[in-house]
């Protein structure tokens, strides 16, 4: 008889790492495979962890976890080819629910490590190529000529889960679904990113952009301090590049070159760059998450949330990780892997921040396919500000009739009122 | 700061780059077929150039993010994961 594992996860990113963790903690027999050479290697964010999630599972976590830095100041900032408008926010008391800038190659490789050391064997270098079916019922994987049964199956492949899409749970990701991230990491010296985003100690600064560094197209960028880097980066929903002329490689670039990005880059070295999907159709793209003998979880779930203002993914994967964990346990202690079994996973979700967080927001992927958004309301915006601000001795005009007088020329007032109204409906 | 060409950004990177098997693979006849390219303007790594009516490519440098897979809606490649321990490896993520 084949050695049989309780679970095998395949995956060791932050959702695949915790279910590992979670089980091995209850006494399962677990086997975490890892395609990259180690846990981290293969994997990339913008990047930050909203820590709640983590915190619950291992409390105190970023006392001993590599994070960078704990975010205290958020920027959003519209970007015109001249101009910055920001809401720049610095608050002590984003600290009562901490977020942290992170780099992955580090987290994940100390999240596996966790798993491990509560008792799960991790198999790193290996990639798996099929998932082994009996009568119907997914009971293993393959990779090259190595067989591997368990019970249960986690698919925690990633965004492009091969593995779900073979298990018939998912199709082809779709251009509006997804959106293409590239970042570099720019290594300046600690004292000066503190500096330059006026912070201190181990205090971290995250920023959202949108307008000019996308040239209109839908996405934004991003820009996260860490200890001794800054990640600065682009995301453009995957659609676009059927109509537009801009490559993404050449967008980063200039967006590096903006009046107001350079400064804060000045005499950087540029130690990485990477690229990376991101499930953006929330609740619409969600496919089922489980089958007989499979679960999914994280990216390859399409667990992932952008309002614009806010992007999370990771503590989603941290919580539907130990969601499946749960249900796992439940299932081996009834000694009932059916999928009415495992469809605690789900329930679990469901009871959770994670799916109804989801629901919320599930008209936002739609609201932000406005093109307005990305073109139209940051010109909009710079010219309101610069018109507040400006003194060059022609008379001046009140203020509602300018700033009037520039909503009719951005769209008109009933086209903005529109566009607001569904924003305020959709977020 | 200065920009960076493709090639400096990637020479950035560590990879271990698999000399025997392509993890991608494209079909010239379907790319011939294929008028907006969205792979050359989408591939971060800038992999995907275009040449008469097809596009020349190289899986070296691929940075395994899946966009070419998504944005080719003609269907004209075929995407799987480098072998283990192979490909992009990123130092900091």
């Amino acid at each position: 008889m084949e050695e049989r594992f309780d679970a095998i996860i395949v995956g060791a990113g932050p959702a695949g790492s915790i279910a590992a963790y979670c089980m091995a903690k209850e006494g399962l027999d677990v086997l975490l495979i890892e395609r990259g050479t180690a846990p981290g290697a293969k994997n990339m964010t913008g990047g930050r962890l909203y820590g709640h999630s983590l915190d619950k599972i291992i409390p105190n976590f970023w006392k001993e976890a590599p994070v960078e830095r704990r975010v205290t100041r958020e920027m959003v900032t519209f970007l015109t080819g001249e101009s910055a408008i920001s809401l720049d926010v610095k608050s002590e008391k984003f600290n009562d629910s901490p977020s942290y800038t992170v780099l992955r190659a580090d987290f994940d490789a100390w999240l596996a490590d966790q798993a491990e050391e509560a008792g799960a064997m991790v198999a790193s270098g290996v990639l798996v190529d099929e998932l082994l079916m009996e009568d119907g019922k997914v009971v293993g994987v393959r990779s090259g000529e190595d067989e591997m049964y368990a019970n249960v199956v986690i698919a925690a492949d990633g965004v492009n889960s091969l593995l779900a899409q073979k298990a018939g749970l998912r199709g082809e990701l779709l251009p509006k679904h997804v959106a293409t991230g590239v970042k570099e990491v720019i290594e300046l010296p600690r004292k000066v990113i503190e500096e330059r985003f006026n912070l201190s100690g181990d205090t971290g600064a995250a920023q959202l952009f949108v307008g000019e560094c996308t040239q209109g197209l839908q996405g934004g960028g991003f820009l996260y301090t860490n200890k001794e880097s800054i990640s600065l980066g682009l995301v453009i929903t995957a659609e676009e590049f059927a109509h537009t002329e801009y490559r993404i490689a050449d967008l980063m670039e200039e967006f590096k070159m903006h009046p107001s990005i350079q400064p804060l880059i000045k005499d950087g070295k540029v130690v990485e760059y990477s690229a990376h999907l991101v499930p953006e159709g929330g609740w619409n793209m969600m496919p089922p998450l489980l089958t007989d003998g499979l679960l999914i979880v994280g990216d390859a779930a399409g667990l992932v949330l952008n309002t614009g203002y806010m992007v999370r993914g990771m503590d989603f994967a941290i919580a539907s990780g130990e969601a499946a964990a749960k249900a796992v346990i439940n299932a081996k202690n009834k000694e009932d892997y059916t999928k009415q079994r495992l469809s605690l996973y789900k329930e679990e979700l469901e009871n959770s921040f994670v799916l109804q967080d989801l629901k919320t927001y599930e008209n936002a992927p739609e609201f932000m396919e406005n093109h307005r958004i990305f073109g139209h309301y940051p010109k909009l915006v710079e010219e309101m500000m610069i018109n507040l601000f400006r003194v060059d001795g022609t008379p001046a005009q009140p203020l509602r009739k300018s700033m009037l007088a520039t909503v009719k020329r951005q769209g008109g007032i009933l086209q903005v009122a529109k566009d607001a109204w569904k924003g305020v409906r959709s977020l | 700061m200065k920009k960076l060409s493709i090639e400096e950004r990637l020479g950035t990177n560590k990879f271990v780059v698999d000399d025997d098997v392509a993890h991608i693979t494209l079909d010239k006849n379907i790319c011939a077929k294929c008028e907006n390219k969205p792979c050359v303007k989408a591939c971060p790594a800038g992999l995907y150039i275009p040449h008469e009516d097809v596009v020349n490519f190289d899986y070296a440098g691929c940075l395994e993010c899946g966009t070419c897979r998504v944005v080719c809606v003609l269907k004209g490649l075929k995407w799987d994961y480098p072998r283990g321990t192979l490909g992009v490896e990123f130092r900091y993520g």
